[in-house]
């Protein structure tokens, strides 16, 4: 019995395959778009805009698959990004401390975090119930705030907004002959932290691994020793934080509030953990898979746009289908495997 | 011996609305001993053994563990305790690797480690010959390997206390001999074991001692040498076994059946393999094998229940095509699954509603039975089969696991079936409710409904079938009726001798 | 007396404790506030016809929509243990159908060509439900992700449908489907919730439907083995609710006169799962009762009117809504309730105690 112990290689698990399918997809599509479209798909700044543009959808989407791992769901994450852009941008407005003004948006995506977290975990209350009850509440902060858009207006904060890092040797040419380097906002790099600090998180901490035992099997999890009520009250805290930096990150990318920030931002975040590989069923998933979730979500949309469908509407029908596809995919590949087992 | 004392439970308490589950029970396990806790369902083990492991609170009473009182709240307190336990179904994650589940929740560095911990997971793995690799994902093992990981965590964890809880109910022969030798190794190490179980031979074979509780109330501590095992049934189930007797085997083993009802040739489905069976009317035969030997999956293609893939199949001698649960149910066949809780039971619903169901369902969504009609289908049932329940509205869930057993029974009874298969009907309940269930199967096929019938416990099968279907390896390799129906010959043919 | 209030507190009304309790606060504290806010009053409208009005009736008749859309939503929960995220999408798409057949004869709308685009809607309703349904039932994935596709394209294929157009239609048949039937002083919304009340009764009464889809709800395997085809019952839950939305649409089409796929009936499944949870189902599935969420959807109606009564804008009702939602909700989770109910126990044991030695 003990021979062949270390002689076949292992199996992917079921992170892993989901997460290859998904890296491939992208690698294809992207290869596609850069065949047959061209234009904007040859340049490297192409993928730096993309990044730019959703650092952070990218930073909520972390956030959302640390719960979905954990076998919840927060929809209040869309509308925690819109309440902290409106009163950062207020703060600063009235001539706040930019350092404070990051603790504020830290604080406030900390204490939905806390007071969501209590209620699901201590106190047993549907997820979902809890979360959307955050989203009313944030959205409803955010209009009585300010119902009229507000710009930022503070100078040490616009500089940062425009700080941008400059890669010239992945810039390109343009018609006039001057050369455009690639640019890349402060938000991205905060973004990639963010993926990093997690992927570190959930792969090698103890708490990471216990988010994947409360997915996989709530009763087992308790049963192995694990305090399932901490363990989830900090999934619902990590994703509130993460909602504060993704608010920061968002007023950094537009320098403006608005009561329609990030609407709809929860179903692209739980869209792009979908596509990245992270079903809700919890126990599976991982945010390397996020994060190229993230970018095949995007890369569809401009694929859309640079294919000459122009109309509104197209976007988002061929969002619904990619989504159709994808999570057609994974139910299919995952029963499959399902069976093998047995 | 006071100083060999491992574990003391003293006066314990429990209350659950309605019900007192332990009363004034004592428990005591001594260093190195394997100690077996016996008793009916509804006696309290599993209550006794969930104060142990703190996922219920006592009511009243005290624990101590090498003569220190402790207060155990939480399954981490036990853990901390020393005291582990491995369950009947599966605690573990099955979308972990084997390592992390062997060693998750137990770690103290702010890091987890995964190349150190699987290397260590392998080396006990390998010395406890548990056919399984560190770094598998568990979903991927088999659920006896799965198991047996559990075991190896609860070893590795240094445990003063191991509780297992069933834990040869899902291991074929090879496998209960495996996790024996491994609890023997762990007594010589000084490992206190509860051992849980429904097989009294294996309680033999294993145990030191054994503690009787009945009813909720400790009967008493006994060394197993001195201890027959007639008397052990005896102490369980409170009264004299003279019932047993009553069930003698001539009863059954006639035969002068004239008229075939169920036939099928080839029959296969996507987890049973081609097999031929045939049934007469007012028979009752039995599939008997080792479990995993395919005699679940059998009666499940004769239902229905899983994908059937091909074969041919007659009912009254008329050819009729079953693919679905139910086209059987049409047919007149009922089956009572083997797992109660999964297959059986609606929990939250009523017993009334759990009893009509599948007659509403071939009665067909569009015509209900009048609310009047199912109470009184309920009321005749509750009486019929001596249900012990609050009401005919209690949620079945709340009741005690025989008595499920029973409006189980009823449904399909209430269908009025020609032929009703059993898997294994008596499994998990008490022994009361056992030859109840046995005696009710002998006066169906006496009004000549035929019944299969499965059990674990040949004894069963041979007190109740007049022919027995043997399967191996998801084959069927013998059928013995009349005289081979003897114990002695079903074990042979069973392990592959000559027949 | 005493024992009836502890029976209470302890839930023993079953499932209807909480939206019965947010109900009688809510009317409470109305009438603490201004008692004038139950005044039923009748009124003229704009076509001269005495009709009902007053805060009470613009509750009940708002929340038509919500209501409908909660019946159905219930029975899909209780099925498939989860929710459709995608109804509000749904009957933006159902309401553009309905306006699209109504244009399509310039102008000339009778009463036939409006029974043909409900039934158009209702045709066009009851497919999408069928592939949300599909995914749900077939393939096995759960209703909130399965919906979720919907929900993101639904309103641009609602877009699409008219062109990017909002169209208007104007005529008295759909003037009186939203408000009034000439004649008849009660909202017309509010006799269609009532019709759909009595058909779901009337389903429930000639058919298994409730108990079939609390058993695949609560167990299954165990319904399968039993007989029952689960998966017809999920997609039948999902095809009834499906004709719910092609209702709900056509009323909020009517309401307005015009189809606007961006704001009709925006935010909805949201309050319509809040509706199905006040109402005291477990979203997880397994038993439940329509009338618990039908009350849930006016508990939601009559807190947003209060909130408007009391000039709260439109836009902020949102944040104190959610502050209502999560009290009602904490009063109503497990581990509140057990907490209170060992606190009565132990107030009426002493109480019971001191009853005790006072006799003696």
């Amino acid at each position: 019995m003990g021979k062949n112990i270390f002689k076949r290689k292992e199996p992917l698990t079921d992170t892993q395959l989901l997460m290859s399918i998904t890296i491939c997809i992208f690698l294809v599509m992207y290869l596609f778009a850069m065949i047959f479209l061209q234009g904007g798909f040859l340049h490297a700044q192409q993928i730096f805009d993309m990044l730019n543009d959703n650092a952070s959808l990218l930073i909520v989407s972390c956030g959302l698959t640390i719960v979905m791992i954990g076998g919840g769901i927060d929809i209040s994450v869309g509308a925690v990004t819109s309440l902290v852009v409106m009163s950062c941008v207020l703060y600063l407005n009235r001539g706040g401390n930019l350092f404070v003004s990051i603790l504020l948006a830290l604080g406030i995506g900390l204490a939905f975090g806390l007071v969501q977290g209590f209620l699901i975990s201590f106190l047993d209350i549907q997820p979902f119930i809890v979360t959307l009850a955050g989203m009313f509440f944030a959205r409803g902060m955010t209009t009585i705030l300010s119902v009229n858009p507000q710009k930022a207006d503070h100078a040490v904060f616009n500089a940062l907004k425009d700080t941008k890092i400059e890669i010239p040797w992945l810039g390109y040419v343009a018609k006039n002959g001057n050369l455009v380097p690639a640019r890349i906002e402060l938000g991205v790099i905060v973004a990639f932290v963010c993926v990093a600090v997690i992927f570190v998180i959930l792969k090698f901490m103890p708490l990471g691994r216990h988010f994947y035992a409360m997915g996989g099997n709530q009763t087992s999890a308790l049963m192995l020793g694990i305090n399932v009520k901490r363990t989830r009250f900090m999934s619902y805290i990590l994703s509130g934080l993460l909602s504060g930096i993704s608010g920061y990150v968002f007023l950094m990318h537009t320098g403006a509030g608005n009561a329609t920030n990030a609407a709809g931002m929860e179903m692209n975040a739980i869209a792009s953990s979908i596509i990245g590989g992270t079903p809700l069923t919890g126990g599976v998933g991982n945010v390397i898979g996020t994060l190229f979730g993230t970018l095949t979500l995007t890369t569809i949309k401009k694929i859309v746009v640079s294919s000459g469908f122009n109309d509104p509407w197209w976007q988002s029908i061929t969002t619904g289908g990619m989504l159709c596809f994808f999570i057609l995919l994974q139910s299919i590949v995952l029963s499959r495997r399902g069976k093998k087992k047995a | 011996m006071q100083e060999d004392t491992l574990l003391q439970m003293r006066h314990i308490d429990k209350r659950f609305p309605g019900v007192r589950a332990l009363n004034n029970v004592d428990f005591t396990l001594r260093k190195g001993e394997i100690h077996a806790l016996m008793g009916e369902n509804g006696a309290g083990k599993s209550t006794l053994i969930k104060i142990l492991t703190g996922v219920y609170q006592m009511d009243g009473g005290e624990i101590s563990v090498e003569g220190e009182k402790v207060s155990i709240r939480s399954p981490q307190d036990a853990q901390k305790g020393g005291i582990s336990t491995v369950y009947q179904e599966i605690t573990l994650c099955p979308n972990l690797t084997v390592s992390e589940n062997m060693f998750i929740g137990r770690g103290k560095g702010a890091w987890v480690k995964h190349k150190a911990l699987e290397k260590r997971a392998d080396e006990i793995l390998t010395r406890l010959g548990i056919p399984a690799r560190s770094s598998q994902q568990l979903g991927s093992c088999s659920l006896a390997v799965q198991q047996m990981v559990a075991i190896a965590r609860a070893v590795d964890m240094n445990c003063k206390v191991l509780i297992l809880d069933e834990p040869t109910s899902s291991l074929d022969d090879k496998e209960v001999n495996m996790l024996f030798t491994l609890m023997r190794d762990l007594k010589s190490r000084g490992v206190g074991i509860i051992f849980v179980t429904h097989f009294l031979e294996q309680v033999y074979e294993v145990s030191d001692r054994i503690t009787v509780l009945r009813n909720g109330e400790l009967v008493g501590e006994y060394l197993t040498k001195d201890l027959p095992q007639v008397e052990l049934v005896a102490k369980m189930i409170g009264k004299e076994l003279d019932e047993l007797s009553d069930l003698s085997e001539s009863d059954v083993h006639e035969e002068n059946f004239n008229e075939v009802l169920y036939e099928a040739e080839n029959l296969s489905s996507s987890d049973a393999k081609p097999f031929n069976f045939s049934i007469n009317r007012g028979e009752v035969n039995g599939f008997t094998g080792l479990l995993g030997s395919g005699r679940s999956e059998s009666v499940r293609a004769i239902f229905g229940a899983d994908k059937v893939t091909g074969g041919s199949v007659k009912v009254k001698g008329q050819n009729v095509k079953i693919t679905h649960p139910i086209d059987a149910m049409k047919h007149g066949i009922g089956y009572l699954a083997e797992d109660r809780k999964r297959d059986g039971i609606i929990a939250e619903l009523s017993v009334r509603e759990n009893i009509i169901l599948a007659l509403q369902v071939m009665n067909g969504i569009f015509k209900p039975i009048s609310r009047s009609e199912q109470e009184a289908f309920a009321d005749e049932y509750i009486k019929a089969l001596n249900i012990k329940t609050a009401s005919r509205e209690t949620p079945v869930g709340s009741l005690s696991g025989g008595n499920q057993q029973k409006v189980i029974l009823a449904r399909w009874l209430l269908t009025h079936p020609d032929y009703l298969i059993l898997d294994e009907p008596t499994r998990g309940i008490d022994v009361g409710t056992k030859l109840e269930i046995q005696k009710l199967v002998l006066k169906l096929a006496e009004e000549g409904v035929s019944v299969t019938f499965i059990s674990s416990e040949v004894e069963e099968m041979l007190r109740t079938c007049s022919r027995l279907i043997v399967m191996r390896d998801r084959h069927v390799v013998g059928e013995l009726k009349g005289k081979d129906l003897n114990q002695a010959q079903v074990m042979k043919t069973i392990a592959g001798g000559e027949a | 007396m005493k024992k009836n209030v502890k029976r209470f507190f302890s839930g023993g009304l079953g499932q209807l404790t909480i939206p019965i309790i947010a109900i009688l606060l809510l009317v409470i504290f109305n009438l603490i506030r201004d008692p004038s806010f139950f005044s039923i009053g009748i009124a003229h409208n704009s076509d001269g016809n005495m009709v009902l009005a007053g805060n009470l009736i613009s509750i009940i008749n708002g929340a038509s929509e919500l209501a409908i859309l909660a019946m159905g939503m219930t029975l899909v929960t209780a099925a498939c243990g989860g929710q459709d995220i995608s109804v509000g999408a749904a009957a933006a798409i159902a309401g553009s159908v309905f306006v699209k057949v109504l244009k399509s004869s310039g102008g000339n709308i009778h009463g036939g060509l409006v029974v043909a685009a409900f039934v158009a809607a209702c045709i066009v309703a009851v497919l999408f439900a069928s592939f949300n349904g599909t995914l749900v039932a077939v393939f096995k994935i759960q209703p909130m992700i399965a919906t979720l596709i919907l929900y993101t394209c639904g309103r641009s294929i609602a877009y699409w449908i008219n062109g990017g157009a909002t169209p208007t239609v104007s005529s008295p048949i759909i003037n009186a489907i939203g408000s009034f039937i000439p004649g008849i002083p009660i909202p017309t919304p509010v006799l269609i919730v009532v019709l759909m009340a009595i058909l779901f009764r009337l389903l429930f009464h000639f058919t298994s439907l409730e108990l079939f889809t609390q058993s695949v709800g609560i167990n299954g395997s165990a319904a399968r083995l039993n007989g029952i085809n689960s998966t017809f019952i999920k997609l039948l839950s999902f095809v009834i609710l499906g004709v719910c939305v092609a209702v709900a649409g056509s009323i909020g089409v009517s309401r307005l006169g015009l189809i606007n796929h961006e704001t009709l009936l925006l935010d909805v499944e949201m309050d319509t799962i809040l509706a199905v949870a006040i109402g005291g189902n477990s979203l997880g599935g397994g038993k439940f009762k329509i009338g618990g969420s039908i009350i849930g959807a006016y508990v939601i109606q009559m807190l947003t009117i209060t909130l408007y009564a009391m000039k709260v804008s439109s836009t902020d009702v949102k944040a104190y809504k959610a502050i209502v939602i999560i009290l009602l909700v904490v009063i109503g989770s497990p581990v509140v309730k057990a907490k209170f109910s060992k606190f009565a126990s132990k107030v009426f044991n002493k109480e019971k105690k001191a009853v005790v030695k006072g006799a003696e």
